[in-house]
């Protein structure tokens, strides 16, 4: 309605246009993926295949079965925690490139916990589980957010430091100490901290490794939506990264802000090993994750830094990451990740383009176009 | 083992793997110092170590894979320069993106040229220039004599200079410090921030083809974090070509330590870490605090 009337007017305002909610939520995602798409097929075209059937199958085997959705729901399990642990610390303006990190340390104290905790019933284990996965995360985000808060540090650099830290420790502790012999992951975890596979009660599930951490993953989606939008510390947490000047006079503290953010950030990533350890293969694996983490970054961003956005783009990925595996036989399956760093690349890149593009158009109909 | 540290062995494994540590950190320096954040150093090696090997493989020339290999890194480059300087999207998350891509267009590319989504088939190497001097230790005259080595050496002396002493690093650092005061002067913010970012995607780039000889073939995923190191080399050695190239040759050093230490059978991860401890350190201020250029990672946007 709004939009007619300045047209009629022949003067539009760009800002109506392009930070309208519709613009801003629907369109600029929609059109980064659908372009991404489109840039895929011309490697689609290059090895010779054709692109239209590339697809297909590609939907049609990840989305056309139950099998294919188990597996693209199990895929997609630990981007919802990486994206959600993302978007959670792009809210309060930082920058949380040590999801990876996070992940690995809090994956293994799950199983470290899991294996040293036999006898104890699963009411209790589960959640004892869980909740070392978000200790060991959360204690691998904390690091990088207090010496953000204390000395100002930088904590794009600290956490990407961070991830290898994790990285050599953890692989200290699984050739040294805390493996089975002659391999490189733990001794399984006490039967009582199993998540249940959802095969066991669906039949159609049969052999795709999908289990009841997706729960987990979904019930953190809605928590840190309540957190986040509905709550004080959620507002304070916006303030922060909203601008942090404004916020310290308003009387909010700051740092304690960025401790809180990031060390809950590491706690949600920590929780992936809520899919892996205690869902899939009942023990920790050096290696188990290869760029879960920062996949992450690419679905937070994708979905807007909500949580729901968030589960949507999770889910998107997911499907790319198992449809890869589909597609190997016509196309190298790394064309998936080729996709995913476009689609990254073009959402961040799609508000000027975009603002180009209605720009360009609006000068052809002879429209004025007006800044305000 | 103090003998094994002190031969000539441990000293040409220390300069082969300080090498190209040293090249894309200095590519970081140049790209920082004007003002745009790289942490797509990883991505830029990686594709510049293929591109060293498909020149090299369909040429049959190292000096031609060498010049694919800088060319890969410098378009590689370009996507990073496009996105963070003409659209002034996020630099970090460009890094991360590209980084992604490279992975995915190498492997992509590898199994259509060599069938295969590890490796590539072996090229030839470097070949070596006689130095008369030292022709008693094989080891070091190989290694000397190795071009790109003898250019690391000179591009970390010449960038000092460039930086720190010439017209075009006052102003490479100034759109790095302040963009604002160096517009007002005259100087094109966009178009050093060019220069810095191209500079750093060649350097990257030599530092990939370096890799891809020193193994004789591209495998994948070879720069196995080395873009990383480079940055927190640079970070260490604040931002300076000196300090990076020293950085650089102590995180060689303690890498080279950790596989001597290998064969004596102690646990080698916390050797490891020390590259990466060593910048959190730094970087939190607890030894001679690094400072990044004021500008770095900050688009700019022209006033109207």
């Amino acid at each position: 309605m709004k939009l007619g009337k300045h047209l009629l007017h022949r003067r539009v305002s760009l800002p109506l246009i392009l930070e309208h909610p519709i613009t801003q939520n629907f369109l600029i995602p929609i059109l980064a993926v659908v372009l991404s798409f489109a840039v895929g097929a011309i490697f689609i075209v290059v090895v010779g295949q054709n692109p239209a059937e590339v697809y297909s199958i590609l939907f049609s085997q990840t989305l056309g079965s139950s099998y294919g959705i188990g597996q693209l729901l199990f895929k997609s399990t630990p981007l919802i925690f990486t994206g959600l642990s993302v978007a959670l610390c792009f809210r309060a303006g930082l920058f949380n490139i040590g999801a990876e990190g996070q992940l690995q340390i809090g994956a293994f104290v799950t199983a470290l916990v899991g294996m040293k905790t036999f006898g104890v019933p699963s009411y209790l284990e589960i959640p004892l589980l869980i909740l070392s996965g978000m200790v060991g995360g959360g204690m691998w985000g904390f690091i990088p957010g207090y010496l953000k808060a204390k000395v100002g540090a930088h904590e794009v650099i600290n956490t990407i430091m961070l991830n290898f830290i994790a990285a050599a420790l953890i692989s200290y502790f699984v050739t040294n100490i805390y493996n089975v012999p002659a391999t490189v992951h733990t001794p399984p975890i006490s039967p009582a901290g199993i998540l249940p596979r959802f095969d066991k009660f669906i039949p159609g599930f049969e052999g795709s490794p999908v289990n009841f951490s997706i729960f987990v993953a979904l019930i953190a989606a809605v928590l840190v939506w309540c957190y986040v939008d509905r709550t004080r510390f959620g507002y304070e947490l916006r303030g922060v990264g909203f601008n942090p000047k404004a916020a310290e006079y308003g009387g909010i503290s700051v740092s304690k802000n960025i401790v809180l953010s990031m060390t809950l950030g590491g706690a949600i990533a920590g929780l992936v090993g809520t899919n892996f350890v205690m869902g899939y293969k009942y023990y920790f694996e050096e290696g188990f994750s290869s760029g879960t983490g920062f996949m992450g970054i690419a679905v937070a961003l994708l979905g807007l830094n909500n949580p729901f956005g968030v589960v949507l783009a999770a889910l998107l990925f997911g499907m790319l990451d198992y449809g890869g595996l589909v597609i190997n036989t016509m196309v190298p399956k790394e064309l998936v990740s080729i996709l995913q760093a476009i689609v990254i690349i073009f959402v961040i890149s799609s508000n000027r383009i975009f603002r180009g593009i209605v720009v360009n158009y609006l000068k052809k109909r002879k429209l004025v176009v007006s800044e305000e | 083992m103090i003998t094994s540290i002190l031969s000539l062995a441990f000293l040409a494994q220390t300069i082969r793997i300080t090498v190209p540590y040293t090249l894309a950190s200095l590519g970081g320096v140049y790209s920082e110092r004007g003002g745009v954040t790289n942490i797509a150093l990883e991505g830029i090696m990686l594709n510049g170590a293929f591109g060293a090997t498909v020149g090299t493989y369909y040429t049959g020339s190292p000096l031609i894979g060498v010049l694919c290999g800088t060319a890969f890194g410098a378009l590689t480059v370009l996507i990073h320069a496009v996105v963070s300087i003409n659209i002034k999207a996020d630099q970090i998350i460009s890094g991360i993106a590209i980084n992604l891509f490279a992975v995915g267009i190498t492997k992509f590319v590898l199994e259509i040229l060599f069938h295969s989504s590890s490796n590539s088939d072996r090229i030839i190497g470097l070949p070596h220039l006689k130095l008369p001097l030292i022709e008693n230790s094989p080891e070091i005259a190989r290694l000397l004599g190795n071009p790109l080595v003898l250019l690391t050496i000179f591009v970390v002396i010449a960038s000092h200079f460039i930086i720190f002493k010439t017209r075009f690093g006052l102003r490479l650092r100034a759109v790095g410090e302040n963009p604002e005061a160096a517009d007002t002067v005259g100087i094109s913010v966009p178009q050093y921030r060019y220069y810095g970012v191209m500079i750093s995607g060649v350097l990257a780039g030599l530092s990939g083809a370096w890799l891809a000889f020193d193994q004789h073939s591209f495998t994948d995923g070879m720069s196995a974090g080395r873009g990383f190191i480079a940055l927190a080399a640079m970070i260490v050695g604040k931002w300076n070509p000196l300090g990076a190239a020293a950085a650089c040759l102590f995180f060689g050093f303690a890498e080279s330590l950790e596989i001597q230490l290998q064969g004596a059978g102690l646990p080698t991860q916390f050797i490891q870490m020390i590259p990466y401890v060593a910048t959190i350190v730094v970087l939190a201020g607890f030894i001679g605090k690094s400072v990044a250029p004021a500008a770095d990672g900050v688009p700019y946007e022209k006033e109207k």
